[in-house]
């Protein structure tokens, strides 16, 4: 293991008192900045970490005993890795050959490491990645070391998987707290594909999801679903935040329907689920494909509270006119009562919600565009 | 005939090669490549090799590797072969927003 120091020294003052408090992780395109509060309105934060490394991706995993946070980073210069601290960002480790590399068959190299997501409390030490180029990845060690999934790296489809913007990614993974043999990924461009026996095999789930840049009827696969989310409760009720289209599944992504009535825009890139609750999720539309700007320049979250029928504007706090964007992981949800919310611009914007979204505190502002923002409970 | 190569490192990753500005390696024999030599280093500082190449051994889109002033990539790139008294130097390109 390689220490990768950072001077961090503010957030142990924070931490001195007995009890809980709430870390914010905020990744953006030239580095982390790592916060901690008691009333999740007032940070204090450190940073920044990886000073000039993109950081896209953030896993807090506060499962056996500790809070550990995993971060994907990637120099411009030095390349992409995984990096872990398990002292709130005192001190960091990188696995000295890898967390994530390629096996040497695949002739492939590691892009960016989109997303990590630790699995549930009953299966400690399991954690998902997704990647670019396209391919879902499962460490069974906290996350010093992955496997590539075979299953989707030697699927058929393969080739016919496209780019987004960002690149070519598996950017959201999903596993199901329930039952370890379903798993959830989400692709851009491919859509949403699912397993049902851990992984070794993987089926397209796009089943009503639209697919407005491409002619003709929506594909089997080929969507640019954005994000997904999983209701806390029925493992089989998921929520989708398209490339236009909000929609929701009540089968386990065997169909969706929309769920975009009463947004003031369908396209939009975050969404996400209550920790404890169903039929509450938030969204952040976006006015436009063509037109990648808060409708009218008044940013807003969207929270449903009955699975989508109806949706309530939330943006109490939040400054106008804003024309940045929320990116797909720049949204998160803590796991305190009630809910706490937080999301970040690409003008470098943190936002902090201790009520749900009914209202937000401005927490950081003027960063580099953020890409990643994650918030837990953590022990002191 | 045996000698040494003298590689530069630079300021950003010297905390990879314990903080050295620069490393000597022994050039056994003829034929030693860019490749090779870094294969050596990478032996001994496995995350600076990983800074310079992806895990299919390419060089890195924005590192440049300079031997005697030379862009390897103009030469036979990590295949370019290394004698004895020459200087691989290593920089970073320009890159980033």
């Amino acid at each position: 293991m390689l220490g990768w120091s950072n001077g961090t020294m503010a957030i142990n003052q924070e931490l001195s008192n007995d009890g809980q408090a709430t870390l914010l992780a905020v990744g953006t395109k030239k580095g982390l900045w790592l916060g901690t509060s008691t009333d999740r309105e007032t940070f204090t934060f450190t940073g920044p970490h990886f000073l000039m490394h993109e950081i896209p991706s953030i896993g807090l995993d506060t499962r056996d005993g500790r809070t550990r946070i995993l971060v994907g980073l990637r120099s411009e210069h030095w390349g992409p890795t995984v990096a872990h601290s398990d002292d709130l960002g005192a001190t960091w480790q990188e696995p000295e050959n890898g967390a994530i590399t390629f096996p040497a068959d695949t002739e492939t190299a590691l892009e960016r490491v989109w997303q990590i997501q630790p699995d549930s409390a009953d299966r400690p030490g399991v954690v998902w990645a997704g990647c670019e180029p396209i391919s879902v990845w499962k460490s069974t060690d906290g996350g010093e070391h992955f496997e590539l999934n075979r299953g989707l790296w030697d699927h058929p489809h393969r080739t016919e998987w496209g780019a987004g913007y960002g690149g070519a990614a598996a950017h959201t993974v999903l596993p199901s707290a329930g039952d370890p043999n379903t798993i959830h990924v989400a692709m851009s461009t491919g859509g949403v594909y699912r397993s049902t026996d851990a992984g070794v095999s993987w089926t397209p789930r796009n089943k009503g999801i639209g697919a407005e840049f491409m002619p003709g009827e929506a594909p089997e696969f080929g969507q640019c679903v954005h994000k997904v989310a999983r209701d806390p409760n029925n493992p089989d009720v998921l929520y989708a935040q398209n490339h236009g289209g909000v929609y929701r599944s009540d089968d386990a992504g065997d169909s969706w329907v929309s769920i975009a009535a009463g947004l003031p825009a369908d396209f939009g890139f975050t969404i996400m689920t209550h920790p404890r609750r169903s039929g509450t999720a938030w969204v952040v539309p976006i006015k436009a494909d063509v037109e990648r700007i808060p409708p009218e320049g008044r940013l807003a979250m969207h929270r449903t509270d009955d699975a989508g029928a109806s949706w309530t504007r939330l943006a109490d706090g939040l400054v106008e006119p804003e024309y940045n964007v929320v990116l797909r992981d720049a949204a998160a949800v803590d796991t305190a009562e009630p809910v706490g919310v937080y999301f970040g611009t690409r003008g470098g914007s943190v936002y902090a919600s201790a009520d749900e979204g009914g209202h937000f505190a401005e927490v950081l502002r003027h960063l580099p565009d953020v890409l990643c923002v994650r918030a837990a409970v953590v022990e002191l | 005939m045996g000698g040494e190569v003298n590689v530069l490192i630079p300021s950003l990753l010297r905390p990879l090669v314990a903080d050295r500005p620069e490393l000597r390696l022994a050039v056994e024999s003829a034929g030693t490549t860019v490749a090779a030599l870094l294969d050596v280093i990478g032996g001994e500082f496995p995350v600076f090799n990983r800074r310079l190449r992806d895990e299919t051994g390419a060089l890195r889109r924005f590192v440049n590797i300079y031997l005697n002033g030379d862009d390897v990539r103009r030469l036979d790139g990590l295949n370019t072969a290394v004698a004895a008294g020459q200087e691989v130097m290593i920089i970073q390109s320009v890159a980033g927003g």
